[in-house]
């Protein structure tokens, strides 16, 4: 790569003069009201299904929900107004999504008779755009405080030691504060309230690899040996990615759960991949990862102990009809309602989704793709891959090394999220406690999720930006942008 | 970084490709597989939106098998009004998992899902409630109770037995009766645990009430197997009724060797010769077990195939087709020696049904009906007719030869051999007064401790016209089993008679 030297490197077109035209503002306008027309659709059919005629309130939700994204677009508008206008759009109609199918749920839980009078204002669904507001709330506060992403790298340790402490604190917790089903994920308050840690610390520890890297980087790319083709990194740089490798693998053990493993495991090769350009670093990033899954299979075999949670998701994956009431069911029913679903679905609202045990949450995919079929599912994850897609597209077009990495990353952690979970409701890989982005009830999830987006949509705005209008207050971006330069040779 | 950024674009890619891949996968190439897979009770959820047709018996007139209305979810509940009697071959039709019996065999039928009830469900679309389609039996609902109940009741105090019977000129079956048996009820109750816990006692039990003791299970035959011998001996054209073959107090197959066998009482045939309808009548062991040594192997197993021993596709469901109505194949099993030729010993055993021969009473019957039908065996068949729910024929079975294993001329002579068991032999509880019954006691050793299996196979005619075949088994009964057999067999052809209407 040529190592850039300065912020200003125009790696943009010019942009044009008229910033009317180029911030596109009006596009994502149009589009989050497209999504909405879906949302608003799919509401109707859903309650021409489960009640047998669309109700004079059935449009309730989906106002609501235009409303709260549309004051998302205002947001943006202010404060991140060269954003890629794709971005938004998508995750609305996730979201929208999302926030429908838990009110499909919802309704589906009522007695027939009993489900023309379910409040609007009730149940999973509501809940779930409530948290939809929060999470909106919140990244508009964090893209208010962080009006550059560069600031972030000045507090890259202290955000890469909260990350780590958020990431432990279940695996220290007891069980009876940090378990459900099985994985160690959560921090309960009480009974009523608990909050998945894992998913904010990505985002911070996202932050720490990039400023590290950056750091970094000459040191890991250059020194390295030549065997087979391929340049290998000397033996005392391997630290780094090994003491992720053995964090992932604790985090395993000890949450018992590979999802999120392979989730910081994914993100730090990744990021370490871009960094350095080096394809060595991805071949052994995998090589690790198979070997560590593949040991703590054999060691659950065999040991037991902490890994035999972790055989037993194996087991469930290679067989699940070898048990299919027992272990295997959760797997067998999602397997189940997508075949069931077929290549058009049965429709909205008219599947069995409440077959599928935690279809509000980890099985969201294989509800969805009962009612909506291979063509909905599909539909779905073109989405997930714009997202993925114009994240790391705004990654290529920001000027600044650690943008490049922290929108790179953040984009391909999102990709790699829904891979894992949807690759475990349909039995690609072992299945994982992971929620799916956006579409999962659950407001940790939500939160992180949208604080993602809002940090993609700050690198997107920086990066279209034109160069002779930057926001930075003065003072702060020449010391900043100088620290790519310190690299030690 | 910007071109690692479009690799891990790439990457990207090839990730949601694999989604996508393994998503056809799930919802298109193994759709229909995880649609009807039996852990999935959607599809059974909206099977319970339509009424479940009927199966019924004595030509409809009575209801085995009907769904009520619920007022749950599952709208209807699936009821067995005649219970044990009937469910060993009708089955049940639990909420979750997999029907057995006619239940299994018309499911698409009973549903309204098959093919040919295709215009109801164009009735539907336009709002006409509809239900499945209606399974008539060829059960006659007095032979089945005269069958179960002495079954049931049978005075050897054999514990698990079974009855079969047959008209031998269309292969209808009369009558199925098995014991022990199960109640259906709980199986199908809506409750899941009461159905799961049900099924879990009925299948850990180990007199295996779920399995029909006349179709799904197999047992040594004993002295039946002599019929086979004899219809092979017959067929060679060497042999009469009245040949003399060498009989004896005891035979040792292989001279100087350690096996020797005799008769079930010292007097049944101590003479050195004995005719063959004589050697039948009085079931010689060791007339039957030199004539089988003599024969060879070759020629017992081939009768005994051309009876449809060894047939594992015979199904009682429509055109001789259907899972759930399967019965299990008989085997002559092995009787040959390491370097593969007969071992005199083992032949000697296996022509008086004991070694390796099991046979299940279904097969019992069918090789007297098609001695009573001049030969020719005919398609044993439960299902009789399928009425669409406008009362429309869909299916009405008809009677096809299914093989032939021997001549009319060997054919009579059995006949006459069987009819003198019942007249003059083993068999003369079975008989009737005007009508002309043959028949084959067996009495099956097994087992140390355990009493003998007890078997009777046979037919009644009139006019040299077939009434019924008949096989009744009875496991364990010990001493007098086959005589008490023989009676059972006698008192279900009197019940065949009258219910025929024949004087």
């Amino acid at each position: 790569m040529t190592a850039p030297t300065a912020p200003a490197t125009p790696s943009t077109p010019s942009a044009p003069a008229d910033p009317r035209i180029s911030t596109r503002r009006n596009t994502e306008l149009a589009l989050i009201f497209a999504a909405m027309v879906i949302v608003l659709a799919y509401s109707a059919a859903v309650e021409d299904a489960l009640i047998g005629r669309v109700t004079a309130r059935f449009w309730l939700i989906p106002a609501l929900l235009t409303l709260v994204f549309v004051a998302a677009h205002i947001i943006v508008r202010m404060l991140t107004p060269y954003a890629d206008p794709a971005i938004l759009p998508c995750v609305a109609l996730l979201n929208g999504l999302g926030v429908a199918f838990l009110r499909r749920l919802d309704l589906g839980e009522v007695d027939t008779a009993n489900r023309a009078h379910y409040g609007a204002f009730a149940g999973l669904g509501f809940r779930q755009l409530l948290w939809t507001l929060v999470s909106i709330v919140v990244a508009a506060v964090a893209l208010a405080i962080v009006r550059d992403h560069r600031v972030l790298s000045r507090y890259a340790y202290t955000l890469g030691f909260v990350g780590l402490v958020l990431m432990m604190i279940p695996a220290v917790l007891p069980s009876s504060l940090s378990s459900i089903n099985g994985a160690k994920l959560w921090i309960k308050f009480g009974g009523f309230f608990q909050i998945q840690p894992g998913e904010f610390a990505k985002l911070l520890l996202l932050s720490f690899f990039a400023y590290y890297l950056v750091r970094k980087r000459e040191v890991l790319s250059l020194a390295s040996r030549r065997f087979l083709g391929i340049d290998f990194p000397r033996g005392r740089d391997l630290g780094p990615v090994l003491v992720v490798w053995v964090l992932s693998l604790l985090v395993l053990i000890f949450e018992k759960d590979l999802g999120t493993a392979l989730l910081y495991f994914g993100m730090f090769v990744v990021t370490l991949y871009i960094a350095t350009e080096r394809v060595s670093w991805l071949i052994i990033g995998l090589l690790l990862f198979i070997g560590g899954a593949f040991l703590a299979n054999e060691l659950g075999a065999t040991v037991g102990g902490p890994f035999a949670n972790f055989h037993e998701r194996v087991e469930i994956w290679l067989h699940p009809f070898s048990d299919a009431t027992g272990a295997g069911y959760q797997l067998v029913q999602s397997l189940l309602g997508l075949g069931t679903g077929g290549l058009f679905g049965a429709g909205p609202g008219a599947g069995q989704p409440g077959n599928v045990p935690f279809v509000n949450n980890d099985f969201i995919f294989a509800g969805i793709g009962e009612e909506s079929g291979l063509f909905g599912l599909t539909a779905l994850l073109v989405v997930y891959l714009i997202i993925t897609v114009r994240g790391l597209r705004a990654a290529i077009a920001v000027r600044d090394s650690f943008g490049k990495l922290m929108a790179g990353g953040l984009a391909f952690t999102l990709g790699l999220q829904v891979f894992v979970i949807v690759g475990g409701v349909t039995k690609l890989i072992p299945l994982t406690g992971q929620t799916t982005p956006f579409l999962s009830a659950g407001g940790s999830s939500l939160m992180a999720n949208w604080l993602l987006i809002g940090l993609l949509l700050r690198i997107s705005d920086a990066s279209r930006r034109p160069v002779n209008s930057s926001p930075m207050p003065p003072g702060q971006p020449q010391r900043l942008a100088g620290m790519t330069t310190e690299i030690i040779r | 970084m910007n071109a690692p950024l479009r690799r891990v674009g790439v990457v990207a890619l090839v990730l949601f490709g694999l989604l996508f891949l393994n998503l056809n996968w799930v919802q298109a190439y193994k759709a229909n597989a995880y649609r009807t897979d039996p852990h999935n009770s959607r599809t059974q959820l909206t099977e319970y939106q339509r009424q479940r047709g009927q199966i019924a018996v004595s030509g409809g007139q009575v209801i085995v098998a009907q769904s009520v209305a619920t007022g749950d979810e599952l709208k209807f509940q699936r009821a067995y009004p005649l219970g044990a009697e009937y469910a060993p071959f009708v089955g049940y039709k639990p909420v979750s998992g997999l029907a057995t019996g006619v239940e299994q065999a018309e499911n698409d039928f009973l549903s309204g899902n098959a093919p040919e009830l295709f215009a109801d469900r164009i009735k539907e679309m336009f709002g006409n409630k509809s239900t499945g389609g209606n399974i008539l039996l060829t059960i006659d609902k007095k032979v089945q109770d005269q069958a179960y109940n002495d079954v049931v009741h049978n005075r050897s105090g054999a514990k698990n037995a079974a009855a079969v019977v047959l008209d031998p000129s269309t292969g209808a079956v009369l009558g199925l009766a098995s014991t022990p048996s199960y109640n259906p009820t709980p199986l199908v109750s809506h409750d899941t645990k009461t159905a799961d816990n049900a099924y879990e006692q009925l299948n850990a039990d180990p007199d295996k009430p779920l399995l029909n003791k006349a179709t799904q299970e197999t047992f040594s035959p004993g002295s039946t197997m002599k019929v086979i011998d004899s219809a092979a001996a017959l067929a060679t054209g060497q042999y009469t009724p009245q040949t003399v073959i060498p009989a004896g107090a005891s035979y040792t197959p292989i001279p100087g060797g350690t096996f020797t066998m005799h008769n079930a009482e010292a007097s049944t045939c101590p003479d050195p010769n004995i005719t063959l309808i004589q050697a039948l009548t009085v079931s010689c062991n060791t007339a039957f077990a030199q004539l089988g040594v003599k024969l060879g192997s070759a020629q017992i197993k081939s009768m005994a195939q051309a009876f449809g021993f060894e047939d594992d596709g015979l199904s009682l469901g429509r055109d001789g087709h259907g899972s759930g109505l399967g019965v299990v194949a008989s085997h002559t099993g092995d009787m040959t020696d390491a370097n593969g030729q007969d071992d005199p010993n083992y032949v000697a055993q296996s022509s008086i049904g004991q070694l390796n021969v099991r046979m299940t009473p279904m097969e019992g019957a069918l090789i007297a009906a098609t001695v009573a039908n001049d030969g020719k065996q005919m398609r044993p068949y439960l299902v009789d007719k399928a009425q669409a729910p406008d009362l429309t024929s869909a299916y009405t079975a008809s009677p096809k030869v299914l093989r032939t294993p021997i001549n009319n001329q060997v054919a009579g002579d059995l006949q006459q051999m069987m009819e003198s068991v019942v007249q003059s032999g083993t068999g003369t509880r079975a008989k009737i007064d005007g009508f002309q019954v043959g028949g084959k006691t067996g009495t099956a050793q097994n087992a140390a401790d355990d009493g003998d299996h007890g078997w009777f196979i046979g037919f009644v005619m009139k006019d040299n016209r077939p009434i019924a075949a008949v096989a009744v088994f009875l496991e364990h009964a010990g001493t007098g089993g086959s005589g008490e057999a023989a009676r059972i067999a006698g008192d279900l052809m009197k019940t065949v008679i009258s219910e025929k209407g024949i004087k």
